[in-house]
């Protein structure tokens, strides 16, 4: 149990999937202007990166190691991930309108989001067993979810800053990204991974 | 040719992927620890945007519209693969180094969206013409963060040492904060050297007009 705690923080906020590892910027530097649909983009992307975590896992491990396939593993696990995101946008349309509505737009965007494909090949590497599978991506996805959510509450308060012309939108943004990460790299070492 | 000219230039400056678009960031930042880091990331995932542009551009009119994006990544996920197997079997220190990141070239938003804004709408030799110019716009960029980094971080360029042993390299520019921190400034410096540029341009053009006018 305590292993399992360490490996969620370890992923959330250790080794954060955004500042750390560089999986998930696109979204980080896009879509993060404003707390909501920043809060929605979190939730849609740990919704998915759950589900792909596993899935990826029981595909790499009965049917791709058991027929001897390894060169598949990119076809196969971004097959996954795209047809899986179809799968998810298509189950919450009909359940849960109101969920479907909050995430509809973000559920495309999330197939081209490396976080999605660079988790499933790292659980692959890491050698997890399923259950640490689940714990680190749900780990993987509340920390890309944080870092979201710091990222558009400081956005949304540099509106009434006064930045320099040539730094206005992405050059600022980078710049916030690279002191939030020296933040977290405060944490480095906290647990062995 | 003209147009095959404007095709190729337009990723290495005016729409560089980069510096002006910043997409495919994952690997950008991810990887410049060093020029040749950079230089390596940006040729693979160039040889990949080549590759899959002219596929693309071959195939857009047998593929249905509502299956387009599957196939086009299935596409890229052949060539990547390619690419993988290729840098394992003849560079495998660069494949060590480049590790997690060649697989999910698979996902650089640059060369879906090169496929989907362009390849499956231009003819072949169009397509590959913008796919070796956003390439190559993609390579200089990682390699010139990679180069700056390099230098700041370790004090060489390349490999070779630049300074004497005095030098006390600055950490923190091979470290995460350094690739944001660089890119950052590096993307600001970019827009204020357009935004000369566009002005000097803008003069110059108005004392010709002004002259020509005189002249008359």
């Amino acid at each position: 149990m305590k292993e399992l705690v360490l490996l969620f923080f370890g992923s959330a906020i250790v080794n954060n999937f955004v500042l750390a590892r560089f999986l998930g910027i696109c979204p980080f530097l896009g879509v993060s202007k404003e707390v909501n649909t920043a809060l929605g983009m979190g939730m849609a992307t740990t919704f998915v990166l759950t589900m792909s975590g596993a899935a990826a896992w029981l595909v790499q491990h009965f049917i791709l190691d058991a027929f001897n396939l390894p060169f598949l593993q990119y076809v196969a696990f971004i097959l996954i991930i795209a047809s899986l995101v179809q799968l998810v946008e298509m189950f919450l349309q009909k359940t849960s309108p109101a969920l479907y509505k909050a995430l509809g737009i973000f559920l495309p965007l999330i197939t081209t989001n490396c976080a999605i494909l660079g988790l499933a090949l790292l659980v692959v590497l890491k050698g997890y067993n399923l259950l640490e599978t689940i714990v680190f991506s749900l780990g993987a996805g509340a920390g890309f979810t944080l870092a979201m959510l710091m990222m558009a509450g400081i956005r949304s308060q540099l509106q009434f800053a006064d930045v320099p012309k040539p730094l206005q939108g992405s050059g600022i943004a980078l710049l916030i990204a690279g002191l939030m990460s020296m933040a977290f790299m405060g944490f480095s070492g906290l647990i062995a991974m | 040719m003209m147009k095959l000219w404007t095709d190729f230039l337009r990723g290495l400056w005016k729409e560089n992927p980069t510096f002006r678009l910043l997409i495919g960031m994952c690997p950008t930042l991810a990887v410049t620890t060093s020029a040749a880091n950079g230089l390596a990331m940006g040729l693979a995932t160039s040889f990949v945007l080549i590759c899959s542009s002219t596929i693309v551009s071959l195939v857009k009119s047998v593929i249905p519209k509502k299956v387009r994006i599957p196939s086009y990544t299935i596409i890229i996920a052949t060539f990547v693969t390619i690419a993988d197997l290729v840098l394992a079997a003849n560079m495998p220190e660069m494949h060590k180094v480049l590790g997690l990141f060649i697989p999910l070239i698979v996902v650089n938003c640059l060369i879906l969206g090169r496929a989907e804004a362009y390849a499956n709408k231009a003819p072949v030799h169009y397509a590959i013409a913008d796919a070796v110019g956003m390439g190559l716009g993609f390579t200089w960029a990682l390699t010139l963060l990679g180069g700056v980094r390099e230098v700041l971080g370790m004090g060489s360029l390349f490999g070779h040492a630049l300074f004497g042993a005095n030098f006390t390299p600055w950490v923190i520019a091979i470290l995460p904060p350094g690739a944001f921190i660089t890119l950052g400034i590096m993307v600001g410096g970019m827009n204020q050297l357009t935004a000369y540029l566009d002005q000097r341009k803008k003069t110059s053009t108005r004392r010709t007009v002004s002259g020509s006018s005189v002249a008359q």
